[in-house]
């Protein structure tokens, strides 16, 4: 005889508990630690941040271990912890052009000020396993160069100087905030960036990476990519000035494409632009080339019906967070509705196959 | 006024908890929106006069930073506005760009100056809160969303709210209060001619 | 006792300010959907995040809250939900529809009549009607304005001409007060006149779509239809196989692999509470 299922509450319990174990693994390896994940997995706990929105490596660390490694549900563990902490002010726009340099290439002039730097970077390694790091073999140290006391100015600037780049001047409104207010189409640059910059790295990779291969081209040059530290600062209006409160690792694109000109501007260079915390370069290029070929409407350019031109399709699905959230939730019950379904197809085949009724 | 003076006008008055005062009041503002006709009691505010309890719990439950407050002239007080900028926080602007109205009825004369929404968005209204004495079921029958037949309620004048009505889905949305006692009416509620 | 790491019912109270706005004007446009800036909640989206940011805006020290998924009370996502708010908002809770002040719902309408006073709370994951007729949002929400419901009728009128019937079967959209259509979430075409006239206020809650509409007691909910093909609800043809009744909405059970099945009431407290009565 069926009995309404009961004792989901010690399902629940009881699954929970199988995770926690499942997280551990064999308990004969050593446990990670988090300022392991920090130290060591330190691009992954930079798309965390970058996608949860929050400057936090300690925290992103966690969120890591807790989620299996499953980026993802990091994002997610950080977001929601995110929304519960108060705001205690909004920093001051942050000047990149200040930044303490780590890795900075121009894929558009051979030298210019400030140098090209390579940094950190895997461009040029050969993608060979090395089974020294299986080993728990030593890094070698890397050789040290005196450091380079110039300033770094962003190449759209250089460009900005001659008009040949379309001006950027900038604005005194004040950014929207999507965590704080619903998406409203059509969206401004501003909240188009913050929802890019929040965006899964995955989609916002294919996105571009169509725009390359010709839906909605804007051929993106690489004016520059710069990764490193900037000052934040916070205006104190007791004491009437501004204090630094910290330093943030950041990744930034500037994209340069081509123009014909339109109506109303001269031919010249527009800009794309991508922003993302710590390392995270796939996230900084592709974000800028989704920047640019949103801004078609913007630019006069024609709708060439590509999907990476399309605001309202790539703002309302870049969300990994609500994108996997929705996707999941269709492994909870559908018992009722999916009832109704049976009801009515049995109803429909039995008055069109009145012979194969049961 | 004395430091001391303006510490216990303006500083006080607040909810003591707010997280359980504000879900009771709302509960209550709710009940009255969704069942015109309906009176009910809050606490919580002990606002300077001549704010009520009653308008003053509603500012807290609902005012705060982001909502542009407008006051009419029968409660623009420099008590009230420090109460106000203490407990709620809600910038005071011009009647066409406030998101809440506070004031007696006659002194928010006239009342087509308030935000009706937009077409397609008819929620970016005003919400009216009108300081009155009489607060009963003596008054105009009135019919529609969360009214079983007919319900009843004084209202200050008849004609404006008629007027509203006629905009739906846009229009301003109304709460009463006298005292500790609320009511409320929406813009979908048909007023009734005398 | 609550977790005291917790402000009331989990949500901050500018968040609730900003969610009781938006309650109060899906209120008093009966049908329309209110946009709200819906926060990210400790449980995903999809999940019934709207739902429960509607019920923690609602929910006072006193209420007494149900829970129920596909109308059964121990359904896991409805355990779960429970839960947070036991541990949240500390608050007495129930599988007795009647005894309940709150109800947090997904996909079900309780068969036990709501009386006046209660708050059903809907869990809903696309609150646009016409979404499955116009992906845009811009387009939409220009049709709700101009009330352009043509391309509704149009769906359901070539469903009749192809399959001799509407061939929507739940998440039935209905017009409100003559004004708006609405979807009134994932609930079978059947629960659809329970929505007309209901002396409880109804909440829905779309977290992911960030929309709240609402429609109050004795509010006119009327199911689109044709004077020549007109709204039948639907259910399996059976009484439920615990306790007889032949009213109420049923789930079908799979007993055997050889085409064995029997049918049970969705709603468990309903079942429940009707055999125990017969007992």
């Amino acid at each position: 005889m069926y009995v309404a299922v009961k004792g989901g509450e010690r399902a629940i319990d009881a699954a929970h508990a199988w995770l926690a174990e499942a997280r551990r693994g064999d308990a004969a390896v050593p446990e990670l630690t988090v300022a392991q994940i920090r130290e060591q997995m330190t691009l992954a706990v930079n798309r965390v941040m970058t996608e949860g929105s929050l400057y936090d490596p300690d925290l992103a660390a966690l969120a890591i271990k807790q989620a299996r490694g499953d980026m993802i549900e990091a994002v997610f563990l950080l977001r929601a912890y995110r929304t519960t902490l108060p705001r205690l002010g909004a920093s001051l726009p942050l000047d990149t052009a200040a930044m303490t340099v780590q890795r900075r290439i121009s894929a558009t002039f051979k030298d210019l000020p400030g140098g090209q730097v390579l940094g950190p970077t895997f461009d040029y390694t050969h993608r060979l396993l090395d089974f020294t790091l299986m080993a728990e073999g030593e890094a070698p140290r890397a050789p040290t160069a005196p450091i380079r006391d110039e300033p770094v100015p962003h190449v759209t600037t250089l460009l900005d100087q001659d008009g040949l780049i379309e001006a950027t001047p900038p604005g005194e409104a004040e950014p929207g905030d999507l965590t704080r207010a619903p998406l409203e189409l059509p969206a401004d640059r501003a909240l188009r960036l913050q929802a890019l910059a929040r965006g899964d790295e995955g989609f916002l990779l294919s996105m571009a990476y169509s725009t390359q291969r010709g839906y909605g081209r804007t051929h993106a040059f690489v004016g520059e990519l710069r990764i490193g530290l900037v000052a934040v600062e916070l205006f104190i209006p007791e004491l009437g000035f501004s204090v630094e409160v910290g330093e943030v690792e950041l990744s930034e694109c500037e994209t340069i494409n081509q123009f014909m000109g339109s109506k109303t501007e001269p031919p010249q260079f527009t800009r794309g632009y991508g922003l993302a915390f710590g390392q995270n370069e796939r996230k900084a290029l592709s974000m800028s080339l989704v920047d640019r070929a949103l801004r078609w409407q913007e630019l006069g350019e024609d709708d060439v019906g590509a999907p990476a031109q399309d605001e309202e399709f790539v703002l309302s699905h870049a969300d990994n967070v609500q994108a996997t959230g929705f996707l999941e939730h269709i492994k909870l019950p559908h018992y009722v509705d999916f009832q109704a379904e049976l009801e009515l197809v049995r109803r429909l085949r039995r008055e069109a196959l009145p012979e194969a009724a049961e | 006024m004395t430091a001391q003076a303006f510490a216990q006008q303006a500083l006080t008055g607040g909810f003591a908890e707010p997280a359980s005062q504000s879900a009771r009041a709302f509960r209550m503002a709710l009940a009255v929106l969704s069942q015109p006709g309906t009176i009910r009691q809050v606490e919580g505010a002990a606002p300077p006069a001549p704010l009520s309890v009653a308008a003053g719990t509603l500012l807290l439950v609902l005012a705060d930073r982001s909502t542009p407050l407008w006051l009419a002239p029968s409660h623009d007080t420099r008590e009230l506005r420090d109460w106000i900028a203490f407990h709620v926080g809600a910038p005071l602007v011009a009647p066409a760009n406030a998101m809440f109205i506070l004031g007696t009825w006659a002194a928010l004369q006239p009342v087509d100056r308030f935000p009706i929404g937009r077409p397609d968005y008819p929620d970016r209204s005003a919400t009216l809160i009108v300081e009155t004495t009489a607060l009963n079921a003596d008054g105009p029958g009135l019919r529609g969303p969360g009214i079983r037949g007919t319900a009843r309620l004084a209202l200050p004048e008849i004609a404006a709210f008629r007027e509203n009505r006629r905009l739906f889905p846009l229009g301003f949305d109304c709460f009463f209060t006298a005292g500790d006692r609320i009511a409320g009416l929406p813009r979908s509620t048909i007023v009734e001619a005398a | 006792m609550t977790d005291a790491a917790f402000n009331f019912a989990y949500l901050d109270e500018q968040t609730k300010r900003m969610l009781r706005r938006a309650i109060l004007k899906a209120v008093a446009v009966p049908g329309y959907q209110v946009p709200f800036a819906s926060r990210e909640m400790p449980m995903p989206y999809g999940w019934g995040t709207g739902g429960v940011q509607v019920t923690a805006a609602c929910l006072v020290p006193e209420d007494v809250l149900k829970v129920i998924d596909q109308g059964a009370d121990d359904t896991t996502n409805a355990v779960s939900i429970r839960k947070f708010f036991v541990k949240t908002a500390g608050v007495a809770v129930t599988e007795a529809t009647a005894d309940a002040s709150i109800i947090q719902t997904r996909h079900r309408i309780p068969e036990h009549p709501l009386t006046e006073g209660q708050i059903l709370v809907f869990q809903v994951p696309i609150p646009e009607p016409l979404r499955f007729l116009e992906p845009r949002e811009t387009e939409t929400r220009k049709m709700h304005e101009l009330e352009e419901y043509g391309l509704m009728h149009v769906k359901l009128y070539e469903d009749i001409a192809r399959h001799g019937a509407i061939a929507t079967s739940y998440a039935y959209p209905v017009r409100v007060e003559g004004r708006y259509v609405m979807d009134p979430s994932p609930i079978p075409k059947f629960d659809n006149p329970k929505l007309d006239g209901n002396p409880a206020l109804m909440l829905f809650g779309a977290g992911r779509e960030q929309r709240i509409y609402a429609l109050p007691p004795y509010t006119r909910a009327i199911s689109l239809d044709f004077e020549d093909h007109p709204f039948r609800p639907t259910k399996a043809d059976h009484a439920c196989s615990l306790c007889g009744s032949a009213t109420s909405y049923l789930d079908e059970v799979i007993t055997d692999d050889r085409g064995g099945r029997m049918f049970v009431c969705s709603d468990t407290d309903f079942c429940r509470s009707r055999r125990e009565a017969a007992e």
